[in-house]
């Protein structure tokens, strides 16, 4: 087709629209699907980290800004039978190898950290992306199930701290001990302002 | 149709290995045999729709704004994939991250619309995506095959020797370009004399 003005104007344009239309379509289509499937994400995590509960933490969620920060994070409160029995926080670091991370993390009604599930990060594949087994990892002092920010150091060893670092993943480490400090402080917090939670 | 232009792709025109289109998402998403393989497998689904929609469409675009019409269609295809994935395949999505967009600006896709689909006929052009496609899709599920087994011992997940002898610097970006380049090599020698 000849290059005139009004052709060159006429194809890109009917190009534009039809596409435009194409995506808002697929954008109607999967807007729920996405939605549901962040959620979905979210519930798995909350269900993976936390102690047994039967009420629905999502629903009940607030954010929480620890002391000395100014973003807060969301903390998931967990029940049984009506009974406080912990809470999933899920906590930052901007401190990652590759920028920053996110890691939802589990607490018991006394702060023990239950467990944690990585929600994204970009970490070096082979070294710091080992964070998700590694901080479970019966081995040495790698694991960080069952320690509790008041009683505990939780930091990397080379710090002076209670944590075997990740090999070669020193800083992956300190971001992802970094996260679970700021998630320990908003649930204490959380504890302490919440009065229904006996602290 | 003529069938020729399917097996083209695989090895004449082998995209990775021939051409040497696309390596960026060719050393970056190899780093397992999973995610090269669903990054060939994406780039191979946007390839069919766009040299098809560009062939249907060849004749209604003027030459001087070609290119923008096709880049047009081929980020139309992307955003569309990447909204499906984030539906129905998250965890997929996660693993692969920026590489699904950037497939806009993949060399393979423009390039095929500009070499091929602009001059075919819709048959033709949905053959030569998949064939190019499928040449893509191997070589990628090749190199991270290649790279998992030798950084941790491990292909699509399954444990063939521990991970301890394994040798990281096959995960990470040099091994990317080690690997890569002995293929190349490997390719040169058996095929094209």
């Amino acid at each position: 087709m000849k290059s005139t003005l009004t052709s060159m104007i006429l194809s890109l344009g009917c190009i534009t629209v039809v596409s435009g239309a194409i995506l808002a379509g697929v954008y109607e289509l999967t807007e729920q699907p996405i939605i549901e499937a962040e959620r979905q994400a979210r519930v798995d995590a909350v269900g993976e980290v936390c102690p047994q509960f039967d009420n629905d933490p999502i629903a009940e969620k607030c954010e929480v800004t620890p002391d000395g920060e100014t973003l807060p994070v969301t903390l998931y409160p967990a029940t049984l039978g009506g009974k406080p029995v912990g809470a999933a926080v899920e906590s930052y670091s901007p401190d990652g190898f590759s920028g920053e991370i996110k890691i939802m993390y589990g607490f018991d009604s006394e702060g023990n950290v239950t467990g944690y599930s990585v929600i994204s990060h970009a970490e070096t594949p082979g070294l710091g992306a080992k964070m998700g087994d590694w901080f479970r990892s019966p081995e040495g002092h790698r694991s960080v199930i069952g320690l509790n920010a008041a009683t505990d150091n939780l930091t990397v060893t080379k710090d002076g701290g209670d944590v075997d670092a990740i090999t070669a993943a020193t800083i992956t480490s300190r971001a992802f001990l970094d996260a679970l400090r700021r998630a320990s402080a908003a649930y204490s917090q959380f504890r302490s302002t919440n009065s229904t939670i006996p602290s | 149709m003529n069938p020729k232009y399917f097996f083209n792709g695989i090895l004449a025109e082998n995209p990775t290995f021939v051409l040497l289109l696309g390596m960026c998402p060719t050393l970056g998403t190899t780093g397992s045999a999973v995610t090269g393989m669903s990054m060939g497998l994406a780039t191979m689904g946007v390839l069919v729709c766009s040299n098809a929609a560009i062939s249907l469409i060849k004749n209604l675009v003027p030459a001087k704004v070609r290119i923008p019409a096709y880049i047009v269609v081929i980020a139309t295809f992307v955003t569309a994939l990447q909204m499906f994935m984030q539906a129905y395949l998250p965890a997929l999505d996660a693993m692969l991250g920026i590489f699904i967009p950037l497939i806009v600006v993949n060399c393979i896709l423009l390039g095929r619309a500009e070499a091929f689909a602009s001059r075919h006929n819709v048959g033709d052009s949905i053959l030569d995506g998949l064939g190019i496609g499928l040449g893509f899709t191997i070589a990628l599920t090749l190199l991270g095959s290649i790279r998992e087994l030798l950084g941790t011992g491990r292909i699509f997940g399954l444990e063939i020797y521990p991970e301890t002898y394994g040798s990281l610097v096959f995960v990470l970006a040099p091994g990317a370009f080690i690997v890569l380049g002995l293929l190349i090599a490997l390719f040169n020698r058996l095929y094209k004399r």
